[in-house]
């Protein structure tokens, strides 16, 4: 009687997940585990049909030129938005917590970069950037700075793709950093300032903790961020001049769908699973040992 | 219960046998056709309005055109189509996109479906120099319907300003520098007007075809399986672009986006700018300067590739479907139609006949530029396309970029990109 109660129990368990197995293992599972297997061969052609190369597709993309530019400047994007975004997150956020006039305003202002999609951002930011007519030139000519080619210049490119991910990315972390600090008890505040702790040094020793938690989860949207998020490259620069913007997605996707080499397309997405899964093991295991959960 | 319910389902499914049935009669074959739209304007619009024209005169024919984005998108989207087995039949697919779709056996060359010797007269009905991308092996895989051609757009005020004929726009690389140097303004340090921008983002490769077909080089052979990127008069084409620049002055250094480049001639800060023929409707509108359009100026000779987009018939398609499909591009490409869609859009009219309709006569007579990129067809080659397309455009890209940028002298970064691009078409060879 209870053996079969409990059957009846997995029978049910199982059924409750299949949904979401299902949709896990087509979309999840399967591809990751296909596109790993499609980087041990060849692309085929009608006239040459795949074949098992083993490593060569790996082989041919350390010899890739521009994979080793593209990592470059990925690991740049990587330090130049995550710090910065969530930097400025906090300080944002720590701002619109406190009392200050048109708070609403001032909040939804700062979200309203997340909302609007990428391309149509881009779409804006690429008239902030043209030389001459560009917003940024025509400031800058009040001032009687000469004009930049900010976009077409091998130097700038780069940090202009940065300025526009951070802009986009800091009032999204805000927003849970805001979340986090109206669940702090107002009480401690009231300690503190009892025992006569400066703002500082109140923000240092009990906030700052107190945001670990969330800290570790913006670290890891903003980690994952930086590789995934290459949309307004396909507006502002396709990757050039001469690579100089282009980042490990983009060229994923020139290999897949300007090239047609699906199978390198696939090496280099394992490469970049592979890195991503590290780095989110790493920051789990090192950070969650710092991390103080209530 | 159930008998009440087994009526209903039998009820349905006889109407809806019968509605199938209806459709079959009323239509014999259905068509599906991706095309790309690459430049501004409500082109979408107009190849809608054409293909409803030719759905009213031929009753017995449903095609669904699909808008699909960039030249880029629509390629991936048809050949997503054909892998997925709900294939398209025909597609406006890029002109130099002909050798990947012959690898990857996806279309039939015209001369398979063609049968009359009036329908083979048609094929040879376009200018010869839109044929060039579209012909390989001696077949024709691709017929010319939205191509274009590089023209030089220039401010007529600007040149009037700055004391040079209005109508006599630069046509050799030395008086375009002499005039360039005049038509530079400065205040103090700061350029308010450049004299000319080339875009080289984008489709840099293309604007250097021009520049090298004026050094009388080609940049690649027409069997795709050779570039000639390193050759001198290559090098010394791209030296030349890169000087305009460095040494004298009268273009931005660095590179120059394609997409705002119309909005910085329309604005007054550049005299002149190269694009694509496809632009010269917009321009006309949005100009409140009089500007004059002429033929790319010339060093050893004059020269510009075709752009654009041409026809294909996929090769998973029944005979009357490859049939239906003939009808609707010679529909499509009629000298009448190929008119208005000239007039309407700024691209070639792509046969001589077009040209000799009452239509395009007095537009070309009302607006003279609207002629330029037709008369240039004479010094035009095709666009640069080989196997392995998108990566040897993109090593050609990446070199003109970092030589215009400063990183690397043309002769380096060209030689480079052609020991590249060697290593990935020994096999075609």
């Amino acid at each position: 009687m209870s053996s079969a109660h409990t059957t009846r129990n997995q029978v049910y368990g199982w059924l409750l997940l299949t949904p979401a197995a299902i949709l896990l293992i087509t979309f999840t599972h399967y591809p990751a585990i296909a596109t790993l297997a499609q980087s041990f061969f060849s692309t085929g052609t009608v006239s040459r049909p795949s074949k098992f190369i083993g490593l060569d597709n790996y082989r041919s993309m350390l010899e890739d030129e521009v994979f080793w530019k593209v990592l470059e400047n990925n690991i740049w994007y990587a330090v130049g938005t995550i710090p910065i975004s969530i930097a400025i997150a906090l300080l944002m956020a720590v701002w619109v917590n406190g009392k200050l006039p048109l708070r609403g305003l001032v909040r939804m202002s700062y979200f309203t970069p997340t909302i609007l999609p990428m391309i149509a951002v881009a779409n804006i930011w690429l008239f902030f950037y043209t030389p001459e007519i560009g917003l940024l030139d025509q400031v800058g000519a009040l001032f009687g700075f000469a004009s930049h080619n900010w976009l077409g210049d091998t130097d700038t490119v780069l940090g202009c793709i940065i300025a526009i991910a951070i802009w986009k990315e800091a009032g999204f972390f805000m927003i849970f950093y805001l979340a986090a600090l109206q669940t702090l008890p107002p009480e401690l505040e009231e300690a503190a300032k009892l025992e006569g702790a400066s703002r500082w040094t109140f923000f240092r020793r009990v906030t700052f903790p107190l945001l670990m938690p969330t800290t570790l989860f913006v670290l890891i949207n903003a980690v994952i961020n930086s590789f995934k998020l290459v949309d307004q490259l396909f507006i502002l620069t396709k990757g050039g001049p001469d690579n100089a913007s282009s980042l490990l997605l983009y060229y994923i996707y020139e290999a897949a769908f300007s090239f047609f080499d699906q199978n390198y397309a696939s090496t280099l997405t394992v490469v970049l699973l592979l890195m991503l899964a590290v780095i989110a093991i790493g920051q789990f295991v090192i950070l969650d040992k710092r991390i103080h959960y209530r | 219960m159930i008998g009440r319910f087994r009526r209903v389902t039998k009820g349905l499914a006889l109407s809806l046998f019968m509605m199938f049935a209806y459709a079959q009669s009323a239509v014999a074959v259905e068509l599906t056709m991706y095309y790309p739209v690459a430049v501004g304007g409500p082109l979408t619009k107009v190849v809608d309005g054409m293909v409803a024209e030719f759905m009213k005169a031929n009753p017995d024919i449903k095609v669904k055109a699909i808008y699909a984005g960039n030249y880029n998108d629509a390629r991936i989207k048809a050949l997503a189509a054909l892998k997925s087995g709900q294939p398209a039949q025909l597609s406006v697919m890029f002109s130099i996109d002909i050798y990947e779709l012959i690898e990857q056996d996806a279309i039939v060359p015209f001369d398979d479906i063609v049968e009359t010797p009036e329908e083979k007269a048609w094929l040879n009905s376009f200018y010869p120099a839109l044929m060039g991308n579209g012909r390989t092996g001696g077949k024709t895989w691709g017929i010319p319907f939205q191509r274009s051609t590089i023209v030089m757009y220039y401010n007529k005020d600007a040149f009037k300003e700055a004391g040079l004929d209005p109508n006599k726009p630069p046509a050799t690389w030395d008086e375009l520098v002499s005039m360039g140097k005049k038509l530079v303004k400065k205040t103090g340090d700061k350029v308010d007007r450049w004299a000319i921008m080339i875009p080289s983002t984008g489709y840099p490769y293309w604007m250097f075809g021009a520049l090298t077909m004026e050094n009388d080089q080609v940049l690649m052979n027409s069997d795709g399986n050779k570039t000639f990127f390193n050759a001198t008069p290559t090098v010394s084409a791209l030296e030349f672009w890169q000087e305009l620049g460095d040494k004298h002055g009268i273009m931005p250094k660095g590179t120059i986006e394609w997409g705002t480049l119309r909005k910085n001639f329309l604005e007054g800060r550049t005299a002149i700018m190269w694009h694509s023929t496809g632009n010269l409707t917009v321009v006309k509108k949005k100009a409140k300067f009089d500007f004059g359009v002429a033929m790319l100026p010339a060093n050893k000779r004059r020269g510009t590739p075709t752009g654009g987009g041409n026809f294909y018939i996929f090769k998973k398609t029944k005979p009357e479907e490859r049939k239906a499909a003939m009808k609707l591009i010679r529909f499509l490409t009629e000298p009448k139609r190929a008119a208005e869609w000239s007039i309407k859009t700024g691209y070639i009219g792509t046969s001589p006949a077009a040209y000799k309709t009452p239509e395009l006569e007095k537009y070309v007579a009302d607006f003279p530029p609207a002629a330029v990129a037709r008369d240039q067809l004479e010094f035009a080659t095709p666009e640069l396309s080989t196997y392995q397309a998108g990566r040897v455009r993109k090593l050609l890209d990446d070199a003109i970029q970092s030589t215009l940028t400063g990183k690397k002298p043309a002769k380096d970064s060209l030689g480079s990109a052609q020991t590249q691009s060697e290593r990935l078409l020994k096999r075609y060879q």
